[in-house]
């Protein structure tokens, strides 16, 4: 029977025996100690490679993941999060601070009004906090903005 | 004895200086608050704090003051959701709400909350005082330490953290091999090669424990927030006017001072930490009570008791993070990434080059006590109010502030995407019940732990019987060994309580 902690001890111990065959492949240079530097990679990955096994083999009892529409929602907070992490730099902190955030809101709470404020609300709040009260360097506004 | 003394004043002379002190009162705050609010706890408060300190252009001591004060604060402020919302905020504060709930829903909210106040300043006081006395010792102990034995110690703080804080050994195992094999990506620190970078720039250098910590312990909380929609966050229970039980808290004492005495110990024990104090110190008292204590139904030492353990373990976990640079809980390997990241190496030889820090943070350990108790009796009205913000507003501004944080030390979004994705990993692990803290522990000490196995290897011409050289060496192994193995004998008769449910 497929379970969550077989299919993780399963993709565990393809991983783990992925790094333990990149470890052979690691580079020694002239100035090698006894050890050297794939040995000990090579005894970690054996062992997570052994905890795998071990999972697939006695695994623990199912747990309770969420339904399919809160998977969903995860995922969009995951995106948003990603995309915040590109655009961080280019764009200043206010506007994609403003949205993300608006946006984990309406995740965690679905309320549409509460969720604009908030994120409106935490972007020019914390901004303040950390550029005048904490003296961070943050840009607030992107350049075609600012000029 | 006068060696302790003339310390401790220099200690006090550095952190009594106004701006420390205002720093140490700063960080009480910050603390209590960040304890307080559901889904924040110590591990995570000062891990997502840590990033931002480092960018104030603080001094390694008035860092570290800020940031203790911060750590016992979250400890303090533990409680109150723990005793007000049946939520703990991290493993150890678990044992709080078994008879701290049960207490709030019998109208009896405001003498949990100034009950466990004045446990935890009991906790916190022993063990610093403990602290001051064994550190040193230790510290002295400590400087016999070859590569061996540290190889050997820190099998011991990953066996044993793996094996008492966990329910399956596995699991527990397999996050630390993750944590460690974390470790090894980047440049070789003995050939200077690049490992499991798979070509990439921005592996060079490895990953950052902090980028890992705020991912695992913050942004993962808030998928968990997501998911359950923020409920079960609303204050269930009325805090009327808050008065001091004087009775009560007279009638606990000497089950306070026990329950340090049971969580100083278990702190000291590398790995096991914090957890296992306040469940100890809970065990222990209920056991001394018997039938008739009425453990469990909401009895003040039922309070008392984990939350001096739980204390005192926190003060008892800082022994082997500051002499022997292994931490004894979560939060202190997240005190040991903030001491790596001001570029201080705990180990004997702290107590010898760098005694205004020792003695400086010993000081305001004991200053953070006394504010804390202050602030936390009159004050926990305004607390409670503060908890009561909504998770929707509470949880981005945590995500906002990781970023920032992030952002402003490494100033690439390289690291930020990593911190997504250790948010995501700390998800489904949590999730498929295996822990996390093993994983940042791993991180911290992988690169420590190859170093002394290698150097072990280097003194003896690559003799693997040399681990087994000295007495200590060996004690610790054979120790490891046993601390792994034994929970799955004793799990069937030492099961962890389970939260109250409504």
């Amino acid at each position: 029977m497929a379970s969550s902690d077989r299919i993780f001890g399963l993709v565990t111990v393809g991983v783990a025996l992925a790094y333990v065959a990149s470890a052979t492949q690691v580079q020694t240079s002239f100035l090698a100690d006894p050890v050297g530097p794939k040995a000990f990679p090579m005894i970690v990955g054996s062992i997570a490679a052994l905890c795998g096994a071990v999972m697939v083999l006695r695994p623990d009892a199912e747990p309770d993941w969420p339904e399919l529409r809160t998977l969903g929602a995860i995922l969009v907070s995951v995106i948003a999060l990603v995309i915040y992490a590109y655009t961080l730099k280019p764009l200043g902190f206010l506007l994609p601070t403003a949205v993300v955030a608006g946006l984990l809101s309406y995740q965690i709470d679905p309320r549409g009004l509460r969720a604009i404020l908030s994120g409106i609300g935490l972007s020019v709040s914390l901004f303040v906090l950390f550029r005048f009260v904490l003296d961070l360097s943050l840009v607030g506004l992107p350049k075609f903005i600012t000029g | 004895m006068t060696d302790l003394f003339a310390n401790l004043s220099m200690g006090f002379g550095i952190a009594l200086s106004p701006y420390t002190l205002m720093l140490a009162v700063i960080g009480c705050m910050i603390g209590t608050i960040v304890g307080a609010l559901p889904g924040l706890g110590p591990s995570n408060g000062v891990a997502i704090l840590i990033p931002i300190t480092f960018t104030l252009g603080l001094d390694a001591t008035e860092a570290l003051v800020l940031m203790t004060a911060v750590y016992y604060g979250a400890m303090y402020g533990g409680r109150i959701s723990s005793i007000l919302l049946n939520i703990p905020g991290d493993e150890p504060a678990l044992m709080t709400t078994l008879d701290g709930y049960p207490m709030a829903k019998n109208g009896r909210a405001g003498d949990a909350l100034v009950i466990s106040g004045v446990a935890s300043f009991v906790g916190a006081l022993l063990a610093t005082i403990g602290l001051m006395i064994f550190a040193p010792m230790l510290s002295r102990v400590a400087y016999s330490f070859g590569p061996a034995e540290y190889f050997a110690l820190y099998l011991l703080a990953f066996s044993t953290l793996g094996g008492i804080a966990s329910n399956n050994q596995a699991k527990a195992a397999l996050a630390s091999c993750i944590g460690i094999g974390i470790a090894t990506i980047g440049l070789d620190n003995n050939s200077g090669m690049p490992r499991f970078t798979g070509g990439n720039l921005h592996l060079m250098d490895g990953i950052d424990f902090l980028v890992a910590i705020v991912g695992l312990f913050a942004i993962a909380e808030v998928f968990f927030f997501v998911e359950s929609h923020g409920k079960g966050t609303a204050l269930g229970v009325k805090l009327e006017k808050v008065t001091v039980p004087v009775r009560d808290i007279v009638k606990s004492g000497w089950c306070m001072v026990r329950a340090s005495g049971v969580g100083f110990v278990a702190g000291i024990l590398p790995g096991a930490g914090a957890s296992l104090g306040s469940f100890l110190s809970y065990m222990s008292e209920k056991a001394i009570a018997g039938k008739k204590g009425g453990f469990g139904t909401g009895v003040p030492k039922g309070v008392a008791a984990p939350e001096a353990g739980n204390n005192a373990a926190a003060g008892g976990a800082l022994i082997p993070m500051l002499t022997l640079g292994v931490p004894g809980s979560g939060t202190t390997a997240v005190l040991l990434a903030l001491l790596m990241t001001l570029n201080i190496t705990p180990g004997p030889t702290l107590f010898t080059d760098r005694p205004e820090v020792v003695w400086g943070l010993i000081a305001s350990l004991l200053i953070a006590n006394v504010v804390l108790l202050l602030m936390n009796v009159p004050l926990v009205k305004i607390f409670v109010k503060i908890l009561q913000v909504p998770p929707a507003i509470l949880m981005p501004g945590v995500t906002m502030v990781s970023f920032v944080g992030i952002y402003s030390l490494t100033g690439s979004y390289f690291d930020l995407l990593l911190m997504v994705g250790f948010g995501i990993m700390g998800y489904v692990f949590r999730k498929l019940d295996i822990p996390t803290v093993p994983i940042i522990l791993g991180i911290l000490l992988g690169g420590s732990m190859e170093n002394k196995l290698r150097d072990a290897m280097v003194l003896s011409g690559g003799d693997w019987t040399y681990l087994f050289s000295s007495t200590i060496s060996t004690s610790l192994i054979v120790a490891a060994v046993l601390g792994f193995i034994a929970p799955i004998f004793l799990r069937r008769y030492l099961t962890k309580p389970q939260r109250v449910s409504d």
